[in-house]
């Protein structure tokens, strides 16, 4: 066994004309939880299907706790879980008798099903609505269900496939304390997400994906330092200034993205180098309205990479 | 970074254990998804009323309105009648088999399902025995409302129970069928749409509603040598009387052989899902 949970090596996956994976590569160490961002149709739901034993892939291999996804498909659902977009619970159930349900069907037996659908409906906080059908539930009520029964059987590897899309933030924030708890009692999980902001809150490691391959990889603290260290805005109120300073800014060697009437300069060295870009603008153009120097974000990071812009 | 997977291989004096545990856990399974599907029928009440009004709308609609102009001779038109409706009923019940799993592919449950460590059998056996749970019921409400209408089963309760047996029997063959229709299609109302004409054309080319005889040579061809039609003789034979091995033999052989056939079919259908 290695120190890897998950491990895939040169996925492919077409559907018909479209390739969805193009030789996508990760490792996941055991204990530790991987963002996967991209966009959409970028192939997350296809790498989480593939890792998660219901797809199989055109090429490449995978395994799971050391098991092969494919050859050794049916000792991997020992251990893993799946919630997310794709993986349902059943609207005309009780949210008690779908964890009852799939507690018995993850083999964990009859008695401990309905222990362990009880402890996890209070630990989901969604006790008062056990007896009720999930199709009363709201979005955020369900998805909580969703992951609760991807855990009945405690499985050593978690997928989550976008969990929060389209929650309120209050559900998204409650789903983010789910995640860390898991992670803290040593659940490998492997997340999809479109929000940058999530993988930065929860992924020990994020790989970006775009177009079914690997774009970039590392912490987020790494990704954002390769991005540039400090990020300056400056607003100059309307679309002519904006459109001179970013003219003397490229000619003074910099990289200005402008949107709308400011100003986007990444810097590499530090907030130091906001006075060199002053200088350039000196005399070329308006004065700035307003600076403002902030940290890079991951959507700093991903749409440089998506878009196929350069990285400082 | 690439690591070796070791598979454990049960040596061979724990293999009868392992497949009889196989079994139990199939079954168990099956149990549970079954379960499963007929609470969800329970509670999706409108289905269900649809499922046993309409065959019984046909009992009445066939007894009163067309009943009269239809005349079988040697037997009342009713007791001819029946064992067409039951075949009738089963046969359109089937095509909920394909409704069901459709509807379970589309939500996402099918997903959940396939990356769970169950039997891989019980998601279709779950399915279909719930839709036989189903066809014992809907068969019993038209039983009830057969005899309203002047049904009498003339060669007693044995027959007619021999020949409700071969109903569901038929029935649950022709589930497996549409199972494999309902993986393939992730849209309830585009399965439906494709297994209907299927069933009218079996159904109507069939003696189901009017003897054989009546129909021009080439259609009598094609209409007596098919499961329904096989069907539908060996129920009158129970119920109405006559020599019945020959035609209970010929119908049980139709439905074992599409049970093994379709079964087959929709385990390696489910079994090749995300290929």
């Amino acid at each position: 066994m290695s120190e890897a949970a998950i491990e895939a090596h040169g996925l492919r996956k077409a559907f018909g004309d479209v390739l969805a994976l193009d030789g996508l590569s990760l490792a996941v160490p055991a204990g530790s939880v991987l963002g996967l961002l991209g966009p959409n149709g970028s192939g997350k739901t296809t790498t989480v299907s593939i890792l998660a034993t219901s797809l199989r892939p055109d090429a490449g291999r995978a395994t799971v706790g050391g098991l092969d996804v494919v050859q050794d498909a049916a000792q991997v659902r020992r251990i893993i879980g799946l919630a997310g977009q794709f993986a349902a619970v059943d609207p005309n159930l009780t949210g008690r008798e779908n964890l009852r349900l799939i507690g018995r069907l993850s083999r964990v037996g009859r008695a401990q099903a309905r222990v362990r659908a009880d402890e996890l409906l209070d630990s989901f906080g969604l006790n008062a609505a056990a007896g009720r059908l999930v199709r009363g539930y709201s979005g955020g009520m369900r998805r909580r269900l969703d992951v609760a029964a991807a855990l009945l059987h405690r499985p050593a590897v978690l997928f989550l496939d976008e969990p929060t899309t389209g929650l309120d933030p209050e559900s998204r924030f409650a789903l983010w304390d789910s995640v860390r708890d898991l992670a803290r009692s040593g659940t490998t999980v492997l997340l999809t997400t479109q929000y940058l902001e999530e993988a930065d809150a929860l992924a020990d490691q994020v790989v970006i994906i775009s177009a079914g391959r690997v774009a970039d990889t590392g912490t987020p603290a790494e990704l954002k330092a390769r991005f540039g260290s400090m990020v300056f805005h400056l607003d100059f109120g309307g679309q002519e200034a904006a459109a001179a300073a970013e003219t003397a800014l490229s000619r003074a060697g910099y990289r200005p993205q402008r949107d709308g009437g400011g100003i986007q300069v990444r810097s590499a060295t530090g907030s130091g180098e906001l006075t060199g870009v002053l200088r350039a603008l000196d005399g070329r153009a308006p004065d700035p309205v307003s600076v403002a120097v902030r940290e890079p974000t991951m959507d700093d990071v991903f749409l440089s990479l998506t878009r196929g812009g350069e990285a400082a | 970074m690439s690591t070796i997977a070791i598979t454990p291989r049960p040596v061979a004096a724990g293999r009868v254990a392992a497949a009889s545990s196989a079994v139990a856990s199939a079954l168990s399974d099956t149990a549970d998804v079954a379960w499963r599907n007929l609470l969800t029928q329970l509670r999706t009440p409108q289905a269900l009323v649809f499922a046993t009004v309409q065959p019984v709308i046909f009992v009445l609609l066939f007894r009163y309105a067309f009943g009269g102009a239809i005349h079988v001779p040697g037997t009342n038109y009713v007791d001819f009648l029946m064992p067409g409706i039951f075949a009738q009923t089963v046969a359109f019940g089937a095509v909920g088999t394909a409704v069901g799993l459709s509807g379970d592919l589309r939500t996402g449950i099918l997903v959940r399902f396939r990356t769970l460590p169950m039997s891989r059998i019980a998601v279709l056996g779950g399915r279909t025995v719930a839709d036989l749970a189903r066809n014992l019921l809907v068969v019993a409400v038209m039983t009830g409302v057969g005899f309203a209408a002047g049904f009498r089963s003339p060669h007693g309760a044995g027959g007619l129970l021999a020949a409700l047996g071969l109903v569901v029997a038929f029935g649950y063959a022709l589930s497996w069928g549409f199972a494999s229709l309902g993986l393939r299609v992730s849209d309830p109302e585009a399965a439906q749409a494709a297994a209907v004409p299927l069933i009218f054309l079996l159904v109507f080319t069939s003696a189901a509603f009017v003897p054989a005889t009546a129909m021009p040579g080439w259609l009598q061809a094609f209409g007596t040598h098919q499961p329904v039609d096989a069907l539908v003789n060996a129920e009158r034979a129970l119920i109405l009387g006559g020599q019945a091995a020959h035609d209970v033999l010929i119908s049980l052989a139709w439905s074992g052989g599409m049970l093994v056939v379709f079964a087959f079919f929709a385990v390696r259908t489910y079994a090749r899902m995300g290929r």
